[in-house]
């Protein structure tokens, strides 16, 4: 009678630290988790700036006053621009 | 075993003394098992509250305002988080050194900076908003006591005042003001979420102890807006207007087959990135909400009104020659010809030949052709206050104002209003809804104004006008067949007709053979001689539809040979204007 008793408290002990074991894993990933929102957030709004970024840089009013001004480039008036079998886009 | 028994280890002891130390002991314990009591039952939901306040956190989740972008995903409005300082003028403390050094951070004078910090002498002030990333890691780096960066969002509109009609802005509470901003807000917005966490003593989050309230995103919204076109509209529109020296204009480009609006552009205009110096006429979308008189650019409707009841064909003769009378009013023509086909009434916009024609229609059938094209009515954008524009009641109609219909007057329309009706020349007698979304072609409905075959036959009177001899030579587009109608108008100011002071407008579709975009540019009070629609309107047409042919990529429609009139076109604007075009440029 003894003996069982021996074996099922060890056997509670075991448990007992598994539990303890899977907790602490649980929590350890539920903080990486939340880690790893907060990364994706970040990339999001980086995304978002590097968006803004792109169009700004690309804006059509800046890339005009470069070719004018840097290039030296300017808009062919209508009669000399002729399409030629055009083909939609 | 009995002490007691036992002789030398029998302890004789005063019974106070027992009593006393007995008495101690029990009083403590008394205490510690009251002040136990009275802490966990009586005073408990206050300690449980002051433990929850450590350890659980209710979270609000921040919902991201959506972006709106063009239709090819060109962002027009994006929010982005920005760092601001603030600080809390009670626990702020410097040195000198500290002082400089931040100072230099912020790019601001020492002593400005001192004054700042000191304009308050409770609570919190910010400091400075925005700050760049860089300024924000390099103050966080510091770690000043008081000083705190706080994460805000802030809405960047990269097209700048290219499309800041349209889309409008947001106020610092990220609520929609102006244009598609205000009208989709409940859209873009999105609901923020909540969650309550438990944190551990570094302020980790360990787990949700309620099931969590996800935020919903602010929705994206792709325009109907073709980015291209828009910048070439608002650039040919920005040069016609400086070149002419007029107090403003609006341009308007609308798909013929499906409604969507691909440009529309306004001057005076706005910088939505920065409102320091916010005027709310600059903010006004002119060609949505206010309304002119179009004058010429009716007489298609009139055309349209007495072809489809079969009172005139193209071809009728119509006698031009004299002076017409109508109640007390003398109809002039501006360059008398004496006698007009009904084509040719369209082509050097004839007013007597409109009149005639009106003159044929009972008030009802011909206001209700005006009715059926959509004029009176909103045009059903969806663009928060769009105007309606004026119809007179068929019946209380007198002649006199009949007669002025005819060709525009006492009949007031926006710019979008008179594009849209256009349409149902272009889009053989259908018109589609107007939208400012993207929409996919199958979506659209039209609804039936003219019968294909009279729609037909006023595009082909249309596309006279820009054939040597029309009003608008210079609306030309080489290689494109292009139908359209010029309109000059006296203005009205306060109930009289101004004598020199106009509005200069076209409106056209091409290619003429299956028109697939429609342009209507309105100029107003163009003062720098020119003010016919053909001169001033004509060629902003002609460029921007040349490129919005071009950039779709349409296959030229016109006969190789047509006779070609060269076109002389706006000067650059950069030419004419090079501190604006650089300055323009910097903006951006």
């Amino acid at each position: 009678m003894s003996r069982v008793n021996m074996a099922l408290a060890l056997i509670l002990i075991a448990c007992a630290l598994l539990l303890i074991n899977a907790q602490h894993h649980a929590r350890k990933n539920f903080v990486e988790l939340e880690r790893l929102k907060k990364e994706a957030r970040t990339l999001d709004e980086e995304w978002g700036q590097l968006r803004l970024e792109q169009s700004t840089w690309a804006g059509s009013a800046r890339i005009e006053t470069l070719a004018r001004t840097q290039l030296g480039l300017i808009t062919p008036s209508l009669d000399r621009i002729r399409m030629e079998g055009a083909t939609p886009p | 075993m009995n002490y007691h028994s036992k002789k030398l280890l029998k302890l004789h002891l005063a019974p106070w003394r027992m009593a006393t130390v007995g008495g101690l002991i029990m009083v403590g314990l008394a205490t510690v098992g009251g002040r136990a009591f009275y802490l966990q039952s009586l005073h408990t939901d206050y300690l449980q509250g002051k433990g929850n306040a450590v350890a659980n956190r209710s979270l609000t989740l921040p919902a991201h305002r959506g972006m709106v972008s063009d239709r090819n995903g060109e962002p027009l409005a994006i929010s982005t988080p920005v760092e601001s300082l603030w600080a809390r003028t009670a626990e702020i403390k410097y040195s000198r050194a500290e002082l400089n050094r931040l100072a230099d951070i912020l790019g601001m004078a020492p002593d400005k900076l001192k004054l700042r910090l000191q304009t308050r002498k409770k609570g919190e002030l910010s400091v400075q908003r925005p700050l760049t990333p860089d300024q924000a890691a390099r103050v966080a780096a510091m770690g000043m006591p008081g000083l705190s960066l706080r994460r805000e969002y802030r809405r960047y509109y990269p097209a700048a005042d290219v499309a800041a009609h349209v889309v409008g802005f947001t106020n610092v509470d990220d609520l929609g003001q102006e244009g598609v901003e205000r009208a989709f807000q409940d859209w873009l917005a999105g609901k923020s979420g909540e969650r309550h966490v438990l944190r551990d003593r570094r302020g980790n989050m360990i787990r949700d102890l309620e099931p969590v309230k996800i935020a919903q995103m602010g929705g994206n919204l792709a325009l109907s807006l073709d980015m291209r076109i828009q910048y070439l509209a608002h650039r040919e529109l920005a040069a016609a207007v400086t070149a002419n020296q007029a107090k403003g204009g609006g341009i308007v480009v609308i798909d013929a087959k499906t409604g969507e609006i691909l440009a529309l552009s306004n001057l005076p205009v706005f910088n939505p990135n920065n409102r320091r110096n916010y005027d709310p006429q600059r903010v006004r979308n002119r060609a949505v909400i206010d309304t002119f008189e179009p004058g010429s650019t009716m007489k298609p409707f009139t055309a349209a009104a007495v072809l489809e009841r079969g009172l005139f064909t193209p071809q009728t003769m119509i006698n031009t020659s004299d002076g017409l009378i109508v109640g007390n009013k003398r109809i002039r023509d501006e360059h008398p010809h004496p006698f007009l086909t009904v084509t040719e009434v369209i082509q050097k916009s004839s007013n007597i030949g409109a009149v005639k024609m009106a003159m044929t229609l009972t008030p009802e059938q011909f206001c209700d052709t005006l009715h059926r094209a959509g004029f009176g009515q909103k045009p059903g954008s969806g663009f928060p206050g769009e105007a309606s524009g004026h119809l007179r009641n068929a019946k209380t109609l007198k002649p006199v104002e009949q007669a002025t219909m005819a060709y525009g007057h006492g009949i007031s329309v926006s710019l979008l209003q008179l594009a849209r009706a256009y349409m149902a020349f272009a889009n053989d007698g259908e018109v589609a809804p107007l939208s400012f979304l993207r929409r996919e072609p199958q979506e659209v409905v039209g609804e039936r104004v003219f019968s294909p075959q009279v729609a037909r036959s006023v595009r082909s009177m249309m596309e006279t006008v820009t054939h040597e001899g029309g009003t608008a030579v210079r609306a030309q587009v080489p290689g494109y067949r292009v139908a359209g109608k010029t309109g000059t108008a006296h203005k009205l100011i306060d109930g009289q007709y101004s004598a020199d002071r106009y509005i200069a407008s076209f409106v056209g579709m091409a290619p003429a053979s299956d028109p697939r975009f429609i342009v209507a540019v309105m100029i107003d009070e163009p003062s720098a001689g020119a003010y016919f629609g053909g001169s001033v309107a004509g060629p902003v047409f002609a460029q921007v539809m040349a490129g919005a042919l071009r950039s779709f990529g349409l296959p030229p429609d016109a006969p190789l040979d047509a006779p070609r009139i060269t076109q002389p076109t706006l000067p650059n604007p950069i030419q004419t204007n090079k501190a604006e075009a650089i300055k323009r440029g910097r903006a951006a």
